[in-house]
């Protein structure tokens, strides 16, 4: 089962890393949520799967899941929301002050994108 | 205490002039000279202590965690620099008046240099290394700015920039010497450091040591081959090159040889490397004073020669020596700073520094000629000046030198030659200006300068003759008061004689001033011999150097920083792909010793589906949609699988966010292309799947390898606290609000911050709004279908009531603040996305901004509420109350905190997503017609 899971991680942040790495900016954005759910889970697993266990709640029986990488993940959740919100939105600010949405280092405007969005 | 005062006071003084700078010149100079009066004042009072063998200290802890304390001493060394650094500035002040013309800011000069004095005596009565370390740089930083002073000349700036680039430099290598000494002793504190001298000698790393010290040292005192800053330091206007070059910064360097001489000096190495230096250095500065043809020229070469005779004698490891290196510290620096002043005259009211042009000036100005001529003779080393004594015990001294040998006659020998061409650079700076014709064209006809402006020269010279004549009675306390702290020691008996017989050092004086007559006499077959060679500009070529170094830098960051993203990407991957491929290559094996869990088939299938959805986000997505509805698959198996093992509240959590997340998305994909264009090349994408591929693989095997072992957990502290220590049965919700409430504090403010930064992003965004899908569909004519209004409606206060109830249960049950907030928040963008913009704002008419910051400022007055009752930040309270209806509740402050946590989360989510949704409205402030 650890298999399985550390397979589905490593998955994830490979799509998520290969997105990263396309030259405009929404597979960019995509591609950060996608390895933040691969990194959140990598951190949640952190404190070990717990199979059969109980919430971490005192008096919910043992074993008990670890909650110190749950309270972990919990911020980098909302916090990697706040994250993907602001880069996204860079990203639309960036496209209406510069006009492209390329981060490749390219500045130009191609016509191509223009004709898509028509 | 008072002696913090006398590094004090200048620094202070260096703010009288600023604010007296519209005062009249004179006034403003006298203003100036206060500070350094009142410094020189207590030095003095100070130095009968001294004289009778006293060393008074000043102690002030600093960082002393670093051994970096706020130490001074005033020894023998510290007096006798500090009554040149004092006695000279004051005079350069005086000077200064008079020298400076009326467009220049005379304030600024002032501000500069008492800023340099303050600098200059940090470091001879500092105590502590690192202190005198920090004075040190101060003296480059501001010897940059008296330098520079004229900044409209690009001479100026640049010899400024090489000065600083050069003693910078030195002064990072001091650092690490001191460093290494601090290492080897335990202590900065310099009396620990003498007391560790023998270990320091014999420990392994003395050489490495030495050769930073060294390297410090040479650098400052324009030791070869590091010289050839100091020319161009001649930018300067000529009261800074009169202070700069003969009391002061360049001194720094032999101060610094004398201070650590009783703890370096003392073996073959040091003798080898500081007397050779100093000898090579003596003779490159007289050749070259010799040669040039520009007044300021011949003394800084001058210069750079007699800092070559100090550190030789520092150099050869004798008593006597060093005492005769102290000697002719003074008389250096009283012969040179009365040249320096001259030169400046002759400059001032000829127009011109220009040897070749100065001739015959004794007629227009006699007494400023007289003034010349004895500090040149004093500089030569003519009897019955100061230089005279000095140098006999230099020729002397150079006698004793045995390291070299078989060849140690060369020292003497090459001494002599020294003094040969010192004699006939001085007769040079004489004759050649003052006699020898008429002058040819100046710039303005030259007459004597002002009364006042002689003055300092005039003391000055006084200083030569006194010492020259009566030296037993002017300047020997001081001088073995000042040798008893550079040895260390006792101090050898020495007399301080005009005449001590016909001996060697009298045939080597009597030799060097008559070959020096000659030389000067043959002097024109000597420049015919130097014109053969291509004169190099040593600041051209530092210029070149530093252009390049320049380019070389911009080039490779030009490699890195292209503006890519994809690039940047790149070298973050292959670097974290590096450091953890590293250390799993370390690890024997992947797997750990514990066994892995058997898995059913529902596992096998989130796992199967989250990967597909996965593969399918990336491989669908230049189809940006899908590719988005893709990745919601991902988040929703994400937050199952946080179900499945037993987290509740990441579930819940990572459900809410899920469904803001992709509204948000779904939002900004409304204004950005719909589709990606194909642009990346086959190369391309196999090398992007290979990186990922990569990366994927590391990330796997690593959490395999974490998973299969042992894990040593330190929850079960929280677990077992929860309860008695943060009243909570949810641990997860006590580590947020309590154990680790700082942290939360932190990411809400963190959430708010992000928040108001999109507020702004999106003030005066101009966007192209599509008025059609893709496929050239127009929008949906039913913007807000009556059913999704409905029932939008009534889940509201529904859904208020739940997150109402998921916050005051998540102290003890899965919820808490951030799950309660986001249901809110979603129920409110459900309204939103129901009824439209406007209906929502008139209904809802709260802004969201204060929301937000009123929960960062909840939860951080819960957790400043602690300091009122004496507990540290955020500690929380609780107890139990009975309720009628509920029952017994629970109530913690922690809930406050979490409250805060709510608040902000409801605020922050809705600034976001309510002022992107507004910009979709058609009252938009900048709508564009399309």
């Amino acid at each position: 089962m650890e298999a399985l899971y550390a397979t589905t991680t490593g998955l994830l942040a490979a799509c998520g890393v290969y997105l990263t790495l396309r030259g405009r900016t929404f597979p960019v954005v995509v591609g950060l949520t996608l390895l933040s759910y691969a990194v959140n889970l990598f951190l949640f697993s952190m404190g070990g799967l717990a199979m059969h266990g109980n919430p971490a709640v005192v008096g919910a029986g043992s074993p008990a899941a670890d909650p110190l990488p749950q309270a972990l993940v919990l911020t980098a959740i909302v916090i990697g929301f706040a994250m993907t919100a602001f880069v996204v939105i860079l990203a639309m600010r960036a496209r209406g002050d510069l006009g492209s949405d390329h981060v490749n280092g390219n500045r130009l405007d191609d016509s191509k994108e223009k004709e898509d969005t028509k | 205490m008072t002696l913090l005062l006398i590094v004090l006071l200048p620094l202070l003084g260096a703010l009288v002039p600023l604010m007296a700078r519209n005062l009249p010149r004179a006034r403003l100079a006298w203003l100036t000279a206060v500070a350094p009066a009142l410094a020189l004042g207590i030095a003095v009072f100070h130095l009968g202590d001294v004289f009778s063998g006293m060393v008074p200290q000043f102690h002030l802890p600093w960082i002393a965690e670093l051994g970096l304390n706020l130490s001074l001493r005033f020894d023998g060394l510290s007096g006798l620099f500090v009554l040149l650094i004092l006695g000279i500035g004051l005079l350069i002040i005086l000077y200064s008046r008079y020298y400076l013309s009326g467009e220049d800011s005379l304030a600024r000069l002032y501000s500069f240099l008492m800023l340099f004095m303050t600098a200059m005596l940090g470091i001879v009565m500092a105590d502590n290394l690192l202190l005198m370390w920090v004075f040190w740089e101060l003296t480059s930083l501001s010897s940059f700015l008296l330098i520079g002073y004229w900044y409209q000349l690009s001479e100026a700036r640049k010899g400024a920039r090489m000065a600083l680039t050069v003693t910078g430099a030195g002064g990072l290598a001091l650092l690490a010497g001191i460093l290494v000494i601090g290492h080897i002793v335990g202590s900065y504190q310099f009396d620990d450091v003498l007391a560790a001298a023998d270990q320091i000698r014999s420990h392994e790393l003395y050489p490495v040591a030495l050769v930073l010290v060294l390297l410090g040292a040479f650098t400052k005192s324009a030791q070869f081959p590091f010289q050839f800053w100091l020319p161009h330091a001649m930018s300067a206007p000529t009261p800074v090159s009169a202070f700069l070059h003969s009391a002061t910064m360049v001194k720094a360097g032999v101060f610094l040889l004398a201070r650590m001489h009783p703890v370096l000096a003392g073996t073959d190495l040091w003798f080898y490397i500081v007397s050779l230096t100093g000898l090579a250095t003596l003779l490159y500065g007289a050749w070259f004073a010799l040669m040039k043809q520009d007044l300021k020229g011949v003394l800084a070469f001058s210069t750079i020669s007699h800092l070559g005779l100090i550190t030789l004698l520092f150099g050869f490891n004798s008593q006597m020596a060093a005492v005769a290196g102290l000697l002719h510290i003074i008389n250096h620096a009283t012969f040179k700073a009365s040249l320096f002043m001259a030169a400046g005259i002759v400059d001032h009211e000829c127009g011109t520094r220009d040897i070749r042009k100065l001739n015959g000036l004794y007629r227009y100005m006699p007494h400023t000629t007289v003034l010349a001529m004895v500090a040149s003779a004093s500089m030569a080393g003519v009897p019955l000046l100061n230089g005279f004594l000095s140098k006999e015990m230099f020729f002397a001294e150079s006698l004793d030198a045995q390291l070299l040998g078989g060849l140690s006659w060369l020292i003497p020998a090459l001494a002599t030659l020294g003094g040969i061409l010192s004699v006939a650079y001085s007769l040079r700076f004489i004759h050649d200006v003052f006699f020898n014709g008429e002058p040819k064209d100046l710039p303005k006809t030259p007459h004597e300068p002002p009364r006042y402006m002689k003055l300092p020269i005039e003391v000055l010279v006084l200083i030569c003759l006194l010492v020259g004549i009566l030296p037993s009675l002017v300047i020997k306390d001081l001088l073995v008061s000042a040798s008893a702290s550079v040895l260390a020691g006792p101090v050898p008996d020495f007399s301080l004689a005009i005449w001590h017989g016909f001996n060697l050092p009298l045939l080597m004086s009597g030799i060097a001033l008559a070959g020096g007559v000659a030389v000067y006499a043959l002097r024109h077959h000597l420049y015919s011999f130097q014109r053969q060679f291509r004169a190099r500009n040593a600041l051209l070529v530092f210029e070149a150097n530093v252009q390049r170094l320049v380019k070389l830098s911009e080039r490779s960051m030009d490699s890195f920083e292209n503006g890519s993203l994809q690039r940047y990407m790149l070298w973050l991957l292959l670097t974290a792909l590096l450091f953890v491929g590293i250390g799993l290559l370390v690890v024997p094996q992947l797997g750990g010793e514990l066994e892995q869990q058997p898995f059913d088939g529902m596992l096998l299938t989130g796992a199967v589906i989250t990967g597909l959805a996965g593969l399918g986000t990336a491989i669908t997505h230049r189809k940006r949609l899908i590719s988005l509805l893709m990745l919601s698959v991902v988040g929703l198996m994400t937050s199952l699988a946080f179900a499945r093992f037993a987290a509740p509240d990441l579930a819940l959590t990572q459900l809410a966010v899920e469904v803001v997340t992709m509204i948000l998305l779904m939002l900004a994909l409304f204004f950005l292309p719909q589709r990606t264009p194909k642009e990346s090349s086959a190369r391309r994408i196999m090398r992007d799947v290979l990186l990922a591929s990569a990366f994927g693989v590391v990330v796997a095997s690593l959490n395999f390898a974490i998973l299969t072992r042992p894990v040593e957990s330190i929850s079960d502290f929280f677990m077992a606290n929860a309860v008695s220590g943060g009243g909570g049965h949810n641990v997860v919700n006590v580590i947020l609000v309590d154990f680790r409430g700082f942290d939360t504090l932190g990411e809400i403010t963190v959430l708010g911050i992000a928040g108001l930064a999109i507020f702004k992003l999106l003030n005066r965004l101009r966007l192209f709004m599509p008025s059609s899908d893709l496929d050239g569909r127009g929008w949906s004519p039913d913007r807000h279908p009556m059913i999704l209004a409905t029932v939008s409606q009534t889940l509201l206060p529904l859904a208020l009531l739940v997150s109402v109830y998921i916050f005051l249960r998540g102290h003890n049950a899965p919820g808490g603040g951030f799950i309660a907030g986001l249901v809110t928040a979603v129920a409110i963008i459900l309204l939103y996305i129901a009824r439209g913009v406007d209906w929502t704002q008139r209904w809802l008419r709260f802004p969201y901004q204060p929301v937000a910051a009123a929960g960062v400022l909840i939860a951080g007055l819960t957790g400043a509420g602690s300091w009122v009752f004496g507990y540290p930040f955020l500690t929380s309270s609780f107890g139990h109350f009975t309720l009628p209806v509920i029952g017994e509740i629970e109530l913690a402050t922690a809930l406050l905190f979490d409250l805060g946590v709510y608040l902000t989360v409801v605020g922050a989510t809705l600034m976001i997503l309510a002022n992107l949704g507004k910009l979709t409205t058609p009252h938009r402030p900048t709508k564009e017609k399309m």
